[in-house]
């Protein structure tokens, strides 16, 4: 089987057409989930603390919330809203009676994916730079990492729901996976000054690290070699995934 | 002869070690409407989900329009459309949106794609409810809906699985007038249906299928003919009565339902004026012999708990 372009995104444009429907309403909430972050965490904690990473905590949080932004805009998306399409709506059913193929199917979600992941990390961006936390120029290097984000958790979570029987298993997902990597993955803390050796390299496992410490790097104006490792990995393990769903979505809508 | 727009040969498809069809040989005629009938759990919906290529068979070959399925689903699914025996719609947006995003599925572009949309929403009468949320029309134009969406590619083969299934008498009027168009246009038809009336209305063929093989297959008549006989005297008796009723007409095709005794003869004259000189609790009928007959007498009145 081969990947069709144009086949794949008029699975997009499926997506892309339901959101369009809502948009006003989808937007408003990523309008403020960052804004309450900012202020709880990043102005209220932030009060206690002098300085993180050689900034003011604030600073030092805002361009991790906008991975962590990113990265939940992919996940909800590839985890019960494929599900749903898959199991409850015979969406896919339905569009493996045309020309579409699994694997258009799959490239097509992905891509959607990884289109919220940027409007809900892009929404996060724009409010962090009318804080006035985001320095320009340097910040705009930012924002190719929020689609990176989304292809790497898009990849991540389709994975996972390929593999799946039931839709409970996703409170797994989200509680014993994504809960953790948002709470210890240099989001909030800087983790090379709590961790020590080997445990640090243990931590270059965890996928929400790379984009954290990349974003920071554009806002902090350190892009250096682990910066390219950073890409390095976000590339390299969604395109292995990517290998791996192909596969899996063949076995799963063809029986 | 002409030639077959789908042909089965030995087909066969196995789930988890069970035979769900078995050695199935099949061809549908260009230009016909052809039939798939039988209990829940005989194969019929495995059967078409190969045609269309989103099953693939365990063992033979399947053609569609001279092309191996197997080989490239795609080129064949760009020729035919499917109606699913379950709809599967966009709720929240209108018939319009629905029907625009499944012919971009098919990579229809504008004008062309508005072209087809308008064109069906006339051809299935979608137009009194264009622009109303799918999920706050009624069943009958949800289903007309699902129908018009399986023919924005203009296809030269469409798949009906169980189209009017739920549906009031007046919409399967309409829906049979259709697909009944769609035919005289050249369009193939290769439909499932648990309605008898529908089969025998609509088909040049029927294949009756049982435990995933095909029993019989032919015309609707040809099987009337082949299985049972012309007429069927119906009437309320009981065993005995049976017994002495029939005891000198040597070998009748008959079947019993509770006390429900149905005869298949050519001519039932002389039957019922036997059958009048029972007296008057027998309450007989003389019918046509229907398809509805043979399909009891092929697969049995027994109810099937398999799934499909």
């Amino acid at each position: 089987m081969t990947i069709s372009a144009p086949h794949a995104l008029s699975v997009w444009k499926r997506n892309a057409s339901m959101y369009a429907r809502t948009w006003k309403l989808n937007l408003l909430p990523n309008f403020f989930e960052p804004v309450f972050y900012l202020m709880a965490i990043g102005v209220g904690v932030g009060a206690y603390i002098e300085e993180m990473g050689g900034v003011s905590y604030v600073q030092f949080l805002a361009p991790g919330l906008i991975c962590v932004a990113a990265m939940n805009g992919a996940s909800f998306e590839v985890t019960y809203n494929i599900y749903v399409r898959m199991s409850f709506e015979n969406v896919y059913e339905a569009m493996l009676t045309t020309p579409v193929q699994p694997d258009d199917v799959l490239t097509g979600e992905v891509l959607w994916a990884v289109t919220r992941a940027t409007i809900y990390g892009g929404v996060f961006f724009l409010v962090i730079a009318l804080y006035g936390l985001a320095p320009m120029p340097g910040a705009l290097l930012a924002l190719p990492v929020v689609p990176l984000t989304g292809l790497l958790f898009a990849m991540i979570g389709v994975t996972y729901t390929l593999r799946v029987p039931t839709m409970d298993f996703f409170s797994f997902y989200f509680t014993l996976f994504l809960t953790p990597l948002f709470l210890f993955s240099d989001v909030f803390f800087p983790i090379e000054e709590r961790l020590g050796g080997v445990w640090l390299l243990v931590a270059e496992v965890l996928p929400l690290l790379h984009p954290v410490r990349l974003a920071r790097s554009c806002f902090s104006g350190t892009l250096g070699w682990i910066s390219l490792w950073d890409v390095a990995y976000i590339v390299g393990v969604s395109f292995a995934l990517f290998g791996w769903a192909r596969r899996a979505v063949g076995a799963r809508l063809i029986s | 002869m002409t030639a077959s727009v789908v042909t089965l040969r030995g087909v066969a498809k196995c789930f988890d070690g069970r035979l769900a069809v078995d050695g199935v040989n099949l061809d549908v005629p260009a230009g016909s409407c052809f039939g798939l009938l039988g209990p829940n759990g005989a194969g019929k919906t495995t059967t078409l989900r190969m045609v269309y290529g989103v099953t693939q068979p365990s063992a033979g070959e399947i053609r569609v329009f001279g092309v191996d399925v197997a080989r490239d689903a795609r080129a064949v699914r760009s020729r035919l459309g499917v109606t699913l025996q379950e709809n599967s719609l966009i709720e929240p947006l209108s018939p319009e949106d629905n029907l625009r995003i499944f012919g971009r599925y098919h990579l229809l572009a504008e004008p062309e794609l508005s072209r087809r949309v308008e064109e069906l929403m006339d051809f299935l009468e979608l137009r009194s409810h264009a622009g109303v949320p799918v999920r706050n029309l009624s069943g009958g134009f949800q289903r007309r809906l699902s129908i018009a969406m399986s023919l924005m590619n203009r296809p030269e083969l469409l798949i009906l699985d169980e189209p009017t299934t739920g549906l009031d008498p007046a919409v399967r009027q309409a829906l049979w007038a259709r697909i009944r168009e769609l035919q005289a246009e050249g369009t193939t038809i290769l439909l499932t249906t648990h309605y008898m009336d529908e089969a025998e209305r609509l088909c040049d063929r029927v294949a009756v299928f049982a435990e995933g093989r095909v029993e019989s297959e032919g015309s609707p008549r040809d099987l009337i003919a082949r299985h049972l006989a012309a007429e069927t005297l119906e009437l309320e008796c009981d065993e005995a009565t049976e017994a002495a009723l029939l005891s000198d007409s040597g070998e009748l095709r008959k079947m019993r339902a509770g006390n429900r005794l149905m005869v298949y003869v050519d001519d039932a004259a002389s039957l019922l004026e036997r059958v009048h000189g029972l007296g008057g609790t027998a309450r007989p009928v003389v019918r046509p012999t229907n398809l509805e007959d043979v399909f009891l007498a092929i697969t049995g009145t027994r109810i099937e708990e398999a799934e499909e």
